[in-house]
């Protein structure tokens, strides 16, 4: 078979949407695109940890501490399914890790924002999972197979990181003057950004044809975050809050909700590294990484000892 | 009766403590598997202080009226109790201050590096799980319950601590240089497992507390059984440190209770 039948085979399989598998011919962009957004996404899950992270020794009570600590470590198993799945494409976890200390590799530009309130974790579940979700549910079509099928694992536990979310901020809307207004200021922090999260809109977003083509994307950034507004607002009415946003409005016509403008200068600020929290997010990966070293330099050097004990054994029962 | 209380007390400020310190380690794991184990860790401690701290609440809404008036010093705790309001979950951990509560000062010793996490668990998890079988003898129905309950978690628990002592004893050399040193600092807090304050005294008198004497060779044999495996030893020293049981702590616990109770001192009396 020459390149160009490998290349038909795999537009067939992309067309009749058959997964692409690990040991299929892909071709180099394809791999490339897809190590690049995988290993991105299990980056923003790892990064993602540490805002909430921030209350989880200041959680209120017992239950929220015993909530937020399985959700930060859902995400820590997000991160890990997605490092395999980007694994399979031919790069290590270290390489990848590597990527994201140098600086080389990006991450969801929201986790460089501060959790300055406890309503802070509410807001996060309710905005940031609940648009991660309209990206994740997107992704379980997609057509790498390892990609897909890890969507499909995450997907499953991000609506209980939403719910948590929301009830979070229900049950604080329902109680004191204070708390509603503390509700209502962690939404106004976290609202553009939750928007941003979608990516750039459809006429700046030079890949988004490519990938639609690969489907590795299925809907445009503009469509997902149109979905993801008009599911938000209705839930915001029922918090009896508003989000910060004068032009929203329920337009008849198109049967969506209109926006104002985003920010996107602030965007490609923070993804540039100069968002309020960045140097400290990477930094403190890079520590843990660190101080990490021995602990895994010892972890191997025993299992290399263990290998070399049983083989011993095994020629001596021989 | 207020020993029964105290010694519950004691029991959950354990598991929040020492929870409350593993959960310091979320997101700064030295590798994503680890990280994943030792929140899991965090987890059922936590639970198991939410049984424990339910109880409590219970055996002190029991008691007299006159004898909950003086019980703490805490003037949020105080306001609450004279206003008749019966105690829950959340209010004996997030209300009551750094000299009453009743934890062993082992499991407040800062995390450190891994080693000294590693070495605190160690010995924390083999006592709990001798104690913990134990308990489930308890004349108090809902402390075996939960202890039985529990033991699944803490043979884990101590399968997790036990391999990773193993493991950077026989590792390299300056693993085992680590975690020789954390076990040599933290011994001298494992005295006070074993010792009995007045009110778990009270509590072994009438079959609901564990005597701690009839599980402490075992605690000792297994304990070096492991070091044994990891080519370590136990430092000669014994002297002990205590106090913790008796409400005497380390400058550790207030920091840890400050972070812990922040939003319920500064915003009293509301639902989150
Ligand atoms: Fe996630
Ligand atoms: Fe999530």
């Amino acid at each position: 078979m020459t390149v160009r039948d490998f290349q038909q085979a795999f537009d067939e399989k992309i067309d009749k949407e058959i997964a692409i598998e690990p040991r299929d011919w892909m071709p180099d962009n394809y791999r490339k695109t897809l190590i690049r957004q995988i290993s991105q996404h299990a980056h923003s899950e790892i990064i993602g940890m540490l805002p909430e992270g921030n209350w989880i020794t200041r959680a209120p009570s017992l239950r929220r501490k015993a909530v937020l600590l399985a959700k930060v470590q859902d995400e820590a198993g997000h991160g890990l399914y997605l490092y395999s799945a980007a694994e399979t494409l031919g790069i290590s976890r270290d390489e990848m890790i590597e990527q994201l200390h140098s600086g080389k590799a990006k991450y969801s530009s929201i986790f460089n924002y501060p959790t300055t309130s406890w309503a802070d974790m509410g807001a996060i579940g309710w905005l940031v999972d609940g648009a991660a979700i309209m990206n994740q549910v997107a992704l379980c079509r997609t057509s790498y197979g390892p990609y897909a099928r890890a969507m499909v694992r995450i997907c499953k536990e991000e609506s209980f990181h939403q719910r948590q979310g929301y009830e979070i901020l229900l049950n604080m809307s329902k109680g004191t003057e204070i708390q509603r207004k503390m509700v209502q200021e962690s939404i106004n922090r976290w609202w553009w950004p939750s928007l941003m999260m979608f990516g750039p809109t459809d006429d700046d977003s030079p890949n988004t044809e490519q990938s639609m083509r690969w489907r590795i994307k299925r809907f445009t950034n503009d469509e997902l975050r149109q979905r993801f507004i008009d599911v938000t607002v209705e839930q915001c009415k029922i918090l009896g809050m508003t989000l910060p946003d004068p032009e929203l409005k329920w337009n008849e016509e198109r049967g969506h909700y209109d926006y104002g403008p985003i920010n996107w200068d602030e965007f490609w600020n923070v993804v540039k590294g100069n968002g309020p929290c960045n140097k400290e997010r990477i930094a403190t990966r890079v520590k843990a990484h660190e101080e990490g070293a021995w602990v895994r330099d010892a972890a191997l050097a025993y299992s290399e000892k263990q290998k070399k004990r049983n083989n011993k054994t095994d020629h001596q029962a021989a | 009766m207020v020993d029964h209380l105290y010694y519950t007390l004691q029991l959950a400020d354990n598991a929040l403590v020492i929870g409350h310190r593993l959960g310091e380690w979320c997101g700064h794991g030295p590798v994503l598997e680890q990280d994943i184990a030792i929140t899991n860790m965090a987890l059922d401690h936590i639970g198991q202080a939410r049984s424990l701290y339910q109880h409590a609440a219970k055996l002190f809404n029991e008691l007299p009226q006159d004898e909950k008036a003086n019980q703490f010093q805490s003037v949020a705790l105080s306001l609450k109790i004279s206003n008749g309001d019966a105690l829950e979950e959340d209010d004996l951990p997030y209300l009551r201050d750094v000299w009453d509560y009743r934890n062993v000062l082992l499991t407040e010793q800062p995390n450190g590096h891994w080693g000294n996490t590693i070495a605190r668990s160690f010995f924390y998890d083999i006592f709990q799980q001798l104690y913990y079988t134990e308990l489930q003898k308890s004349s108090d129905e809902q402390l075996a319950a939960i202890a039985e309950k529990s033991l699944k978690e803490v043979a884990y628990h101590v399968r997790w601590s036990s391999e990773w002592v193993i493991r950077l004893g026989d590792g390299t050399a300056e693993s085992k240089k680590k975690i020789q040193t954390a076990i040599n600092d933290i011994w001298s807090y494992t005295g006070e497992l074993f010792n009995v304050s007045e009110a778990e005294q009270a509590m072994i008198d009438k079959g609901i507390a564990v005597d701690t004497a009839s599980i402490k060779d075992k605690w000792l044999q297994r304990v070096n059984e492991i070091l044994n495996e990891a080519t370590l030893t136990l430092p000669e020293d014994n002297w002990m440190h205590e106090g913790g049981k008796n409400t005497q702590h380390s400058e550790h616990l207030g920091y840890i209770l400050a972070e812990l109770q922040y939003v319920q001192r500064a915003y009293p009396n509301m639902e989150w």
